[in-house]
């Protein structure tokens, strides 16, 4: 395998949590390859872990022990400060609340990563423009979030994570908020953004549906690998 | 990030509470507004206290007797009776730092004019006594040196003793009496206005000092000396010459102590404006905990409305803001809420100082420091206050807050 071509690498990944006396062993050793461009699906039960590893995927957390590297970077040794400047700029998010800022135009709500890489305000604008239309939503830029549907809310969230060309979109439940009709046009969304713009995705879920346009499916099941597809 | 994106970011988060905002700012504007107006009522009082002693010079020095004591037993202060005229006259002619001077000799007396009767005060004083106390003539003139010398039995009249003797009719040239003593009023003095109190500045009669000496008094000593300095700067020069002249002249040896006492107006001017000095400071003080109050709503409502907005914490924290980056949004909201009530604090401060001052009796006086000290403490406040809530923004983390619901 050509190692240019793994964007993430995680060697026997642990996180144990302190709940009171008793502590719970979210991971238990996870050691995992994905490579650029791919589409992956991680699927588990509640309780499996999904979750945890998807905040140490997104450095949002940091593993107890084992490495994690990003693009080559070893960023399970980084600091708060250091974190926030990789989601920044390699990283975009999509909820499965949407996780809009309320009451705040499309536009405004796109341009919000840009306000932390420090894009000049012509500049950020450009972008979020161009990043509302890969998601379909040209001459909706100044409607209000509150003013939009589900679907069209996670547009603008899919958006948001487009705008600063992260490595990496990683969605969490993306489509458990919404109807079968408008989840499957948002799945389309990224299936293109994979095939077309060749951006790395991860799906967090466990809608077997949701997972089926994913070429990659990883099991979860009590912190490990339970199997891989 | 850039500060001017951070302020139009606070701007638009007040916007969304706008009541909210408004009533959070209504703290500092009433704080600030409250230190404005009570400095200036302060600031006015000392203006006008300033004012009134510089209408009587501030150049102007007393000499008067001290304290004696004889075998043991102490008489209060002006017992001697050991200044003369001719000490006055040595202070003018070997003092350079002195001006004019006008020896006092001060009485009562009763005043008839036909069949209407006063009592009021009687100063008997040197000619140059309007020069040295900054007081005008109004009519006719004041008595001349020569008048003095002559020992002469002219008055002018106070505009007091003027209204109630003479009711408008043109007192010059008409004789009064006082204490039976015939007097030809050859002047009027302008008037200066109550001084506060009981005393009345214009409820008094003019006489050269000798007249009053012979006719009314029957002594030869003076009883105290108006002196003039060349100017302000000069009147400390002045008060060393003046003891230097009359201790020579009342043989003191060295090391004795003065029996006169000199003072000096600019000194008395100080102890009073510092007293009203201290009256400001007290009003800005009191005012000032209202502002402080509003200060701690300020930092009730940021708190509030951290907690309101802890997903949106955790939403800015994903996209990459850092804990600084949370930290000086809120901050700068807290800076632009006191800043904005600042403001307008500074208009109604203005505004009701005006309305104070048109309304009652009393000056007041904004001044430029006083909006510049309010505005940065008002500014300060809201860093103070504003920091707690914003470092607790900033210290969450992204994970629970996304959570938080």
């Amino acid at each position: 395998m050509n190692s240019n071509n793994v964007l993430i690498k995680m060697e026997d990944l642990t996180k144990t949590y302190q709940v009171g006396e008793t502590q719970v062993r979210a991971l238990r050793g996870i050691s995992y390859e994905i490579r650029k461009g791919d589409l992956l699906a991680i699927m588990g039960p509640s309780g499996s872990g999904k979750s945890t590893l998807m905040n140490i995927i997104g450095c949002l957390d940091k593993p107890t022990n084992g490495r994690y590297f990003l693009d080559g970077k070893e960023v399970s040794t980084y600091n708060k400060n250091q974190l926030a400047g990789i989601r920044n700029s390699k990283i975009g998010f999509v909820f499965q609340t949407f996780n809009l800022l309320a009451r705040t135009t499309a536009l405004e709500n796109t341009e919000l990563p840009l306000l932390y890489s420090n894009t000049p305000t012509r500049e950020a604008k450009k972008l979020a423009m161009k990043a509302l239309a890969q998601v379909g939503l040209e001459g909706r830029e100044l409607h209000k979030s509150n003013q939009m549907s589900g679907g069209e809310r996670q547009r603008v969230a899919i958006a948001r994570a487009l705008v600063n060309s992260p490595s990496l979109i990683l969605a969490d439940e993306p489509t458990g908020n919404l109807d079968t009709k408008t989840g499957n046009e948002i799945m389309d969304v990224f299936k293109r953004l994979n095939q077309k713009n060749g951006i790395t995705v991860i799906l967090v879920t466990h809608d077997p549906e949701v997972s089926a346009i994913a070429e990659k499916k990883m099991h979860i099941r009590d912190g490990l690998i339970e199997s891989l597809e | 990030m850039n500060i001017f994106r951070t302020i139009k970011i606070a701007l638009k988060a007040l916007g969304r509470n706008k009541m909210r905002s408004f009533l959070t700012a209504l703290g500092i504007i009433i704080g600030v507004g409250a230190v404005i107006a009570m400095v200036s009522i302060g600031q006015g009082a000392k203006a006008e206290v300033e004012k009134r002693f510089s209408e009587m010079g501030t150049n102007l020095l007393f000499v008067r007797p001290g304290s004696r004591s004889y075998r043991g037993r102490h008489g209060g202060s002006s017992s001697y009776e050991n200044l003369t005229e001719a000490d006055a006259e040595a202070i003018l002619e070997n003092c350079d730092a002195v001006n004019y001077i006008s020896p006092n000799v001060n009485s009562r007396a009763q005043i008839i004019y036909r069949n209407k009767n006063w009592n009021t005060s009687i100063y008997g004083t040197g000619h140059d006594y309007p020069i040295i106390r900054n007081w005008e003539v109004e009519e006719g003139e004041f008595f001349s040196e020569q008048h003095v010398k002559s020992a002469r039995k002219v008055c002018i009249l106070g505009s007091e003793v003027n209204q109630n003797l003479f009711e408008g009719a043109n007192p010059l040239g008409q004789i009064i009496r006082m204490n039976k003593i015939p007097f030809r009023v050859i002047g009027t003095m302008e008037s200066k206005g109550e001084s506060g109190g009981w005393f009345n500045r214009d409820d008094v009669i003019f006489i050269p000092y000798t007249t009053a000496q012979m006719r009314l008094l029957g002594i030869d000593h003076i009883q105290s000396v108006d002196v003039s300095a060349i100017s302000m700067d000069r009147s400390a020069e002045a008060m060393a010459q003046i003891e230097e002249v009359l201790r020579i002249r009342h043989k003191i040896a060295p090391g004795a102590e003065d029996d006169f006492n000199v003072r000096n107006m600019s000194d008395i001017a100080e102890g009073a404006s510092e007293a009203t000095g201290i009256l400001t400071i007290l009003l800005g003080g009191i005012a000032s905990i209202s502002l402080l109050v509003g200060g701690i709503g300020i930092m009730n409502i940021m708190l509030v409305s951290v907690t309101e907005r802890i997903r949106e914490i955790g939403i800015r924290m994903s996209m990459g803001a850092r804990e600084k980056d949370i930290l000086y949004q809120f901050l700068t909201e807290a800076i632009v809420l006191s800043a904005l009530g600042g403001l307008l604090g500074i208009i109604l401060g203005v505004g009701s100082s005006q309305l104070i001052s048109h309304f009652s009796d009393m000056t007041t006086m904004v001044s430029f420091e006083s909006i510049a000290l309010a505005f940065i403490f008002a500014a300060s406040v809201g860093i103070f206050f504003g920091f707690y809530p914003a470092r607790k923004a900033s210290k969450l983390d992204p994970i629970d807050a996304l959570r938080y619901e």
